[in-house]
């Protein structure tokens, strides 16, 4: 399987229509893991200190937006060490394979969204038996 | 008059050799060096650290990781240790389109700015984030000092 035959294209545009954001903060993009396999792809995101409640995950036009909103820990504090910044996520990917959209099924533990795409039957491989002639 | 002796290639192969390393630097820093990390620095976890009058907190982004897999002393009164092991997971047969995220096993130690109680570190782990709360030792704690009118 060619690597980039999957994800052809990644980019902040999108047709999917955004949770529209009232505050002006700052949105992070998400370190992710893809994984395929023979009858799914599997996205695993790192969302640190998203709720379950606070994920949105879509998938339309082939293209699958993951946004997890992470609200602000600590207020007016003078930082001794400042080492990351604590914002929302979102991130973009264009999926290029036929993925069966009823039966995504995404789950949000310990800050980590794991998003399981399941192919459409179309698509799955399908070993073909052959008959000694 | 021209002082300077003319010497193209000399001077030339000393400043593409400084570029190359401080490119190579560069890349480095970036975290394309030798390690598995994508685009981190050399510190893992990433901590961020605060105050107030009687605690001094600390807090790191650990995604996917749970408190059991976590090890956290102080130690020397103002060293804390964060140790663990992030897992990666096992989905079996397949392969990666894309891993950014990082595996592995991790120790940091940060030297705090005041002296902390260890008995009554607190840590708290929720959606992959760890608080240590730790209370300043008595002689670090801000004292009022009352001034006396006469």
């Amino acid at each position: 399987m060619a690597k980039n035959a999957l994800v052809k294209r990644e980019d902040k545009r999108t047709e999917v229509a955004l949770p529209e954001r009232t505050r002006g903060a700052v949105t992070y993009t998400p370190r992710c893991d893809i994984f395929e396999k023979d009858d799914e792809l599997i996205l695993c995101a790192d969302l640190p200190g998203v709720e379950p409640g606070n994920a949105d995950v879509r998938f339309e036009n082939g293209e699958l937006m993951i946004y997890g909103r992470c609200a602000a820990r600590q207020q007016g504090v003078n930082y001794l060490n400042y080492e990351y910044g604590i914002g929302d996520y979102y991130r973009v990917f264009t999926i290029g394979e036929m993925i069966d959209t009823d039966n995504i099924a995404a789950e949000l533990k310990n800050g980590v969204l794991t998003v399981h795409l399941p192919k459409s039957e179309a698509v799955k491989p399908k070993k073909i038996t052959v008959k000694a002639g | 008059m021209l002082m300077t002796p003319w010497q193209p290639y000399t001077d030339l192969w000393g400043k593409m050799g400084q570029f190359r390393e401080e490119m190579d630097r560069l890349f480095d820093s970036f975290g394309f060096g030798d390690g598995r990390w994508p685009s981190l620095a050399a510190a893992y976890p990433t901590v961020n650290l605060w105050e107030d009058g009687d605690h001094v907190y600390a807090e790191a982004e650990l995604p996917g990781m749970e408190l059991s897999d976590l090890e956290i002393y102080v130690t020397g009164g103002n060293q804390l240790t964060l140790k663990g092991e992030r897992k990666e997971p096992a989905f079996g047969k397949g392969v990666w389109h894309r891993q950014e995220r990082g595996f592995g096993m991790f120790t940091r130690v940060i030297t705090l700015p005041v002296d902390v109680d260890a008995d009554q570190v607190e840590a708290r782990f929720a959606h992959g984030v760890l608080t240590i709360t730790m209370p300043k030792s008595e002689t670090a704690k801000p004292r009022k000092i009352t001034v006396k009118t006469e």
